[in-house]
């Protein structure tokens, strides 16, 4: 009993210690608050898939966001105040994805959050955006938010899925075939594969004759391969995950030697990994879909070149001093792109504090057009601020001598679609 | 594709998914058989394997063939390494009590993970295959590694199976399984036969991860599927029997891969998880096992 007492501290003493830490804690925060408003940094989050099944693009996404911050702050940050981003692992996982965006905006208090490219983890977090009244900006590609999520969810970085598929449909159809066999998997994002790209083929007088759903986690899939209807004429495939690699290995063993149908592809299927690995071979004469060229074209821009050094990524896509480590490169601009129409945004909405939150979506509601830039080294595009939606050019790329050519780039307007949504007629 | 071919490509399938099965789940159940310890870090320790793998295959300079031998050997050598050493520094502090160690089991099942997240990073990475000989059938092609994954798990299992009834060590395993203490009472060192069973049985399961990582990849959380499904044939094989696990293995395996291909695959996990609720209902010592009393 006594050593119990000897080692406890007297409640007074707790007491007092609470008092005057609080009262030092309060003083010292004063002169901070007042001057937030001119140059406290302004705080960003990301919501990283540093881990999980969307790790290989959490790894780009950081090393792209950063190179854009450097870029941001050497000219002068946003309003002229500096600019912070704390990134966050949300382990590519819904339920740790909103868990992330709470813990972004409330506990670490930041302004606005970004970064999120899986659509399961975007459906998952969004919600919570909404609830906190925080900005959302995300690098998807899911039609999801041009559905019909919230009005503080936004992708102003890359276009989503629908308007790629059926910007690239028409091409498609009139060069590789009519009948189509789609592997794609079996999650949010491989439905709007599934539903845009049958509805754009049907449009074009194709068909899709066989659907082969894939988990995402799947790491054998060769059983998955008989399924493909020997009738096809055009294999679509687009998968994602740690196992995107033996998933187009075991499509090249399964064919072989022996004739196969048009092979076209959705770029995430080989995300990370060198198209001229071995056992790729056969994809030789196969097609991708590309959000921005990999290997840098001789029409590449000057801008494409800007944001290949800013990132240190050479010119056939991976990091610069180590070719194992390819990039996402047809995905990855969407951060880049994010972060400066953020700036963009902010400077329109003067924006000062969390109060301006509000003012921020307003004003990205507001843009209509990105112009071909530093900013924008993807290339130009429409912003369409009723469905909180931007719409690029896309590319089709056909592999030759194991590197990527594109041989078609779509316009803007190929991949227009009717507005689902009027975000700007909705409450806040 | 027709029947024939389609049948014939998923019994393919299904045997390469038994051959490591086997493999994974012989470790476990000789851990269990030997030990009654119930290794819930199992499935980590086949991680463990591939990720080694990975490791050795880009450091050894050199043909991929040369340096997925030096894996086939260090990989195995280095989980049974880490598997001895949780043996000695936590299950026999913990006297093999039954619930403390599966406790202890999932931590260490964490601590592996976590350290593969830490040191080796969350991308999958691919090992080079020992060769790139691919059979044309004339439906379809086929790796001819996946062939030589199959006969090369049926030549260890057979290793295993001469290691517990043809050599001294084996004979003093199995006097251990039948009773510890009249082992012990006739000088056996049990303690140290449970290091070796510790060891031997992760060393197994990396060995199915070696073979199998040129096929799916390394990846930081590759160890969860291999332990159900081990559980699964451990359970409906019959807990000790090295017989009923092979056969379970086949079982599982081919009902995998043929339901897989045929319907979904999730399926076929369905009628696994199936087979081992009748199993547990209707003869719970499992298919080949002894009834204890």
């Amino acid at each position: 009993m006594t050593k119990e007492r000897d080692s406890a501290l007297p409640r007074r003493t707790v007491l007092k210690g609470l008092g005057a830490g609080s009262a030092l804690a309060l003083a010292g925060g004063m002169p901070r608050y007042v001057q937030a408003q001119t140059s406290e940094p302004i705080r960003l989050g990301f919501q990283l898939h540093r881990t999980g099944i969307g790790a290989v693009y959490g790894r780009w996404y950081q090393r792209t966001t950063e190179a854009a911050l450097k870029v941001l702050n050497e000219a002068g940050g946003i309003n002229g105040r500096p600019v912070e981003i704390i990134f966050e692992d949300d382990g590519t996982d819904p339920k740790r994805g909103s868990e992330v965006f709470e813990k972004l905006a409330v506990q670490r208090k930041c302004d606005l959050v970004f970064g999120a490219l899986f659509s399961h983890v975007v459906v998952g977090t969004a919600p919570r955006a909404a609830e906190l009244r925080v900005p959302y900006l995300v690098c998807s590609e899911g039609h999801h938010v041009a559905a019909g999520l919230n009005r503080w969810t936004l992708q102003p970085g890359i276009t989503d899925v629908r308007s790629q598929v059926i910007s690239m449909a028409p091409w498609v159809s009139s060069n590789l075939g009519k009948k189509v066999t789609m592997i794609y998997p079996d999650y949010a994002f491989g439905f709007d594969h599934r539903d845009f790209f049958q509805e754009a083929m049907k449009a074009q007088g194709g068909e899709v004759i066989e659907l082969i759903p894939v988990p995402p986690t799947e790491t054998s899939f060769t059983r998955y391969l008989p399924r493909i209807p020997s009738e096809t004429e055009v294999l679509y495939h687009v998968m994602v995950g740690p196992a995107v690699l033996t998933f187009v290995k075991e499509l090249g063993e399964f064919y072989g030697t022996g004739a196969h149908p048009e092979i076209f592809g959705f770029i995430d299927s080989l995300e990370g990994i060198s198209t001229e690995s071995p056992g790729l071979e056969f994809l030789e004469g196969s097609h991708f879909w590309e959000g921005m060229p990999r290997y840098r074209q001789p029409d590449s821009t000057e801008f494409d070149a800007f944001y290949r050094k800013a990132v240190g990524v050479d010119d056939s896509g991976a990091a610069v001093g180590d070719p194992k480590d390819v990039s996402t490169y047809a995905h990855m601009f969407s951060c880049w792109e994010t972060l400066f129409v953020i700036k963009k945004a902010m400077e329109a909405a003067s924006y000062k504090g969390p109060d301006d939150r509000q003012a921020i979506v307003e004003a990205m509601e507001a843009m209509t057009t990105f112009a071909d830039s530093r900013e924008h080294p993807q290339g130009d595009k429409v912003f369409n601020g009723r469905t909180h939606q931007v719409f690029g050019h896309q590319f089709i790329s056909k592999v030759v001598g194991g590197k990527l050519e594109v041989v078609q780039r779509t316009a803007i307007e190929d991949g227009f679609y009717p507005d689902a949504v009027d975000y700007t007629t909705m409450p806040f | 594709m027709d029947l024939g071919p389609f049948l014939f490509l998923a019994t393919l399938e299904g045997l390469v998914s038994a051959a490591v099965l086997a493999l994974t789940a012989v470790g476990l159940g000789l851990v269990f058989g030997v030990m009654r310890v119930v290794n819930v870090a199992h499935g980590e320790f086949f991680m463990l394997g591939a990720v080694v793998a990975w490791a050795v295959t880009n450091l050894m300079p050199g043909a991929p063939a040369l340096g997925f031998v030096a894996a086939l050997a260090l990989s195995p050598l280095a989980a049974a390494l880490v598997a001895i050493a949780a043996d000695r520094a936590i299950l026999r502090r913990l006297d093999y009590a039954p619930e403390a160690v599966i406790v202890a089991t999932i931590g260490l099942g964490y601590i592996l993970q976590q350290g593969a997240l830490s040191l080796y990073g969350p991308e999958a990475r691919a090992v080079a295959a020992p060769f790139s000989f691919r059979i044309q059938f004339p439906w379809f092609g086929y790796s001819g590694y996946k062939l030589a994954v199959i006969v090369f798990a049926a030549l260890v299992l057979t290793g295993v199976w001469a290691l517990l009834t043809r050599t001294k060590i084996g004979l003093v395993m199995r006097a251990t399984q039948w009773d510890r203490e009249t082992a012990t009472a006739f000088g056996i060192d049990t303690d140290r036969v449970y290091a070796l069973v510790f060891g031997l049985g992760a060393g197994l399961a990396a060995t199915a991860a070696v073979l199998v990582a040129p096929i799916s990849q390394a990846h930081y959380l590759m160890g969860g599927d291999p332990l159900l499904l081990s559980f699964a044939v451990v359970i409906i094989g019959g807990l000790g029997s090295l017989r009923g696990t092979v056969i379970a293995a086949l079982l599982i395996g081919l009902t995998d891969g043929i339901v897989g291909v045929f319907f979904a695959p999730t399926l076929g996990k369905i009628l696994a998880t199936l087979l081992v609720a009748l199993v547990l209902v209707f003869r719970p010592q499992g298919l080949f096992g002894r009834k204890t009393a």
